[in-house]
């Protein structure tokens, strides 16, 4: 799934500092389940800029709704009403559902509620970890299934720099080596003649933006 | 016997003397005397000198034209590259101007994150990795060809270098690591700096039993430590070394640290020259160059050979 982050209140409250009829647009999907938002943070969001606009003395009008899917432009037809009324569309969808909305409704400013940060997974209570970079060659067959690409700073292919410690990464201590897991890992399946292979140098160009299939 | 490049370097290790090389910074400015100064200390004692690679990934004089200056000296550099600031592209236009002005030691690193230096905001290029330098680099010079498969006019004479860290646990990973960069083209490889002779002896012995000394040209890291503060420094904060609490108690102990630090760096250079497979050492004095000169006649390793 996608995960975001809500931007800080402040940096909203500028955002939206030009229009008097905001629409805050939540995100059924990715940005409900990471808690970013969905329904529940759109009313928490609505009420903080309640609660702001009136110590103000601003008068501003909020209206919510929480669509599906944003990233798609037929789950936004629903609210078309809606954004004919409103001055701007607060999104809390990701950066590919404010494009969306922006593609959908031409003539309304399309404001990010949300930090878009990566593709990955919940890995406990609250916390949400980078799995895939979407690189266009995946080479998880060759890596005991951990993607060195995403989970090594340095997206190393061939193994680990000199830098790690106690299985820790030299970036951040906290975190695992990537490439220790995947070792740990290849030692388990009994496969770590795939360490001795070198991985050829990464066709980035399947990478270069902007990328789209067809099919 | 044919050389691959001739460096000095290369000479030297050729002849099956033991090696000496040292390392020294370049400036944080663009002031020529800060190189030219280490240079002028360590030629008397040193086959060749490796110049780092914003390392640490803060920004100093780069390597390349640092090496130049110490060239122009009448030393053998050594020209670090790491693979955080450069893509394919960069790098192998690089390497054709090191070469051309005379510079074909190259050592190949994948190079300290962008996060842990003086601009972490930056983007990491780590469009290759160092095993991948090291093919590209042989490519280059064997079959005289770019990473695309292009022909390069003339040749691209020089001698591949690689770093191995022998003490990172899991502990038998490390020897495959170096297998691989051995495989990719490495000629001589510098260690990281051995504190624990020991561990590293059982490293080497493990190299050994894969043929790998036979291969290529391994050099002994070593950083003589200057008080007590650094020992302690280095075996918490800095990336891949690492002090057992042994170095750090003596240091404490010694009545003058400076001088233990020396006395540790010269016993285990006299442990490491009866390491079978062990070609040289590589010294890195960092911000203490002055010492190197000290240190080597100390460890009997002069007069260098001339070769
Ligand atoms: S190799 Fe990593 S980044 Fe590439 S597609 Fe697979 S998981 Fe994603
Ligand atoms: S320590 Fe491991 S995960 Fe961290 S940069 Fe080095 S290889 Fe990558």
């Amino acid at each position: 799934m996608i995960v975001g982050k809500q931007k800080p209140l402040p940096e909203i409250r500028e955002m939206i500092a030009d229009y008097g009829n905001i629409l805050i647009l939540g995100c059924g999907t990715c940005a409900t389940v990471c808690f970013a938002g969905g329904e529940r943070e759109v009313d928490i969001l609505a009420s903080s800029l309640g609660i702001a606009a009136k110590l103000e003395g601003k008068e501003r009008v909020t209206t919510k709704h929480t669509v599906k899917r944003q990233c798609e432009w037929e789950f936004l037809d629903e609210i078309e009403e809606k954004v004919k009324q409103a001055d701007a569309v607060l999104s809390l969808g990701c950066g590919v559902g404010v494009q969306a909305i922006a593609e959908r409704f031409p003539e309304i400013p399309v404001l990010p509620g949300l930090d878009t940060l990566f593709m990955g997974m919940p890995v406990e209570e609250g916390v949400w970890v980078e799995r895939c970079v979407g690189c266009g060659n995946c080479i998880l067959n060759q890596t005991g299934g951990i993607c060195p690409i995403a989970r090594c700073p340095k997206g190393l292919i061939n193994g680990p720099c000199g830098g790690y410690r106690d299985g820790k990464c030299e970036v951040d201590p906290t975190r695992d080596c990537a490439w220790v897991l995947i070792y740990e890992r290849l030692k388990k399946m009994g496969r770590l003649d795939m360490l001795h292979t070198s991985q050829p140098l990464k066709d980035y160009s399947k990478m270069g933006h902007p990328r789209s299939i067809t099919r | 016997m044919t050389m691959k490049a001739g460096t000095n370097l290369e000479k030297v290790l050729e002849s099956g003397a033991f090696a000496v090389t040292a390392e020294a910074g370049p400036a944080k400015g663009a002031v020529t005397s800060v190189i030219e100064r280490k240079g002028e200390m360590l030629k008397p004692c040193c086959d060749a000198v490796n110049v780092t690679d914003n390392q640490s990934a803060v920004v100093r004089m780069s390597s390349w034209s640092s090496c130049v200056l110490l060239k122009r000296l009448g030393l053998d550099p050594v020209m670090q590259i790491v693979v955080r600031d450069r893509n394919r592209l960069a790098i192998q236009s690089d390497v054709l101007g090191a070469v051309a002005m005379g510079i074909q030691n190259i050592l190949c690193l994948s190079g300290d994150h962008q996060a842990i230096g003086n601009h972490p905001d930056a983007k990491g290029v780590y469009d290759i990795d160092s095993i991948q330098l090291i093919q590209m680099l042989k490519g280059m010079r064997d079959e005289k060809k770019f990473q695309c498969g292009e022909e390069i006019s003339g040749e691209v004479p020089i001698f591949i270098g690689a770093a191995a860290n022998p003490f990172a646990a899991p502990f038998e990973y490390r020897v495959l690591r170096l297998a691989k960069k051995v495989k990719a083209g490495a000629d001589f490889i510098q260690t990281q700096a051995i504190f624990d002779v020991a561990k590293f002896a059982k490293w080497m012995e493990m190299v050994r039993d894969r043929g790998l000394d036979k291969q290529t040209h391994i050099l002994a890291g070593l950083v003589p430590i200057k008080s007590v503060g650094m020992a302690r420094y280095m075996k918490d904060y800095v990336s891949g070394v690492y002090v057992p609490d042994e170095v750090v108690t003596r240091l404490e102990g010694a009545k003058n640290a400076k001088e233990e630090g020396i006395k540790i760096c010269l016993e285990t250079i006299e442990q490491l020259k009866e390491i079978q497979g062990v070609h040289g050492i590589h010294i890195m004095a960092v911000a203490w160059e002055e010492m190197v000169p000290h240190i080597v006649e100390q460890a009997k390793l002069l007069p260098r050979p001339v070769v």
